[in-house]
């Protein structure tokens, strides 16, 4: 309680939560009462943390962004944002990091949502479409597909 | 989202768990005490991470159990200002949006931190969103138990501990608490005001 507490990954506490679930489960049948409050805020914590992309989190993959990072410059609390809500849009960058407009060009955000997806695993899109309902999966898939066709018919633009 | 927490404690051990290692009934006892609780000024305990130090153990004159302070460090959720994070809508009301983290519910956005030209609907008990496009205005609105993206502005703790007789005594003491009967002592004011807060599917 007296110094300025370290901010610590997700992935590192889900890691925790497990062993703890882990050790739990197996003292079960022990003399010693299940620790009713630990098995809640575990259990509620873990299904959380299981929604969020730390899940496909590596301490590889976590280096490999770090390293990426640094020639952005940013503190370590947006660093720290960037690799709990690995974000895919450039305007979550801008709330993820102060001042976004003035620190960094759009070709940098282009940049860093690219260094983003590249060095962490995740499918956050894949996650919203199966929530937003299973009816329209067939009609997706079919848009998906004439979408990729226009892909490789477009590309002019400019 | 998460910090670790030092913290210091001094710990007893009932004498019939002397047959445990101290290092394992240390950790059940500290897990027993603060485990899904919220500690003033420090946030909501999640869970132990690692035994940092251990003092002596002291046996106290008519008292068979061992008393060791211990230096720990526990994860505890206390998200910093400013910090994006991503809950549910838990309900709406008058007072605001209420979200929940699924492990953490006191969360609050009021009326004026939700986005510019917000309404409630009373018919469907409902915040909604009236976004203005060059097309025209959309109704966009925020369901219960839709994902939303917030930004933590304000932290308020609330010193819950039971007061003593003599504060009780006092008069303006009791219309305190009959006003206002279950107050969270850990509670987040979040804000949706800015572009890509809200709705996860309003962005995507």
């Amino acid at each position: 309680m007296r110094k300025k507490p370290d901010h610590i990954k997700l992935g590192k506490v889900l890691t925790l939560l497990k062993e703890i679930q882990e050790q739990n489960g197996s003292n079960k049948g022990k003399s010693f009462k299940i620790q009713q409050n630990l098995a809640t805020i575990s259990y509620e914590t873990v299904t959380y943390l299981e929604k969020t992309p730390c899940i496909h989190q590596t301490p590889e993959s976590i280096q490999r962004l770090l390293t990426e990072l640094s020639p952005f410059n940013l503190t370590k609390a947006e660093k720290l944002q960037l690799l709990n809500h690995r974000p895919t849009t450039a305007v979550e960058i801008q709330l993820m990091i102060e001042e976004s407009e003035e620190r960094l060009t759009e070709e940098q955000i282009d940049k860093l949502l690219d260094v983003v997806s590249t060095c962490l695993p995740g499918e956050p899109e894949e996650e919203l479409e199966e929530e937003e309902g299973k009816e329209e999966d067939n009609q997706e898939e079919e848009d998906a597909e004439d979408m990729e066709e226009d892909v490789d018919k477009g590309g002019d633009g400019d | 989202m998460f910090v670790l927490a030092e913290m210091t404690d001094t710990v007893r051990i009932d004498p019939w768990n002397f047959k445990m290692k101290l290092n394992d009934a240390i950790k059940i006892e500290l897990h027993k005490k603060l485990a899904n609780k919220v500690v003033h000024k420090v946030g909501l305990c999640i869970a132990l991470h690692d035994i940092v130090k251990l003092n002596e153990s002291h046996i106290i004159p008519g008292d068979g159990a061992s008393h060791t302070k211990v230096h720990f460090r526990y994860v505890v959720f206390r998200p910093f200002l400013d910090e994006i994070l991503v809950g549910r809508i838990r309900s709406c009301s008058r007072e605001g949006v209420h979200v929940s983290m699924g492990f953490f519910d006191d969360i609050l956005i009021p009326p004026g931190a939700l986005q510019q030209m917000s309404r409630f609907d009373e018919a469907e008990q409902v915040w909604v969103w009236q976004y203005q496009s060059d097309e025209g205005m959309h109704d966009l609105f925020m369901d219960i138990n839709e994902k939303i993206r917030f930004k933590v502005v304000d932290e308020v703790f609330v010193d819950t501990t039971p007061v003593g007789p003599e504060d009780l005594a006092e008069p303006s003491q009791d219309t305190l608490q009959e006003n206002q009967p279950k107050k969270s002592p850990y509670s987040l004011v979040g804000s949706i005001s800015e572009p890509g807060l809200g709705l996860l599917t309003w962005w995507t």
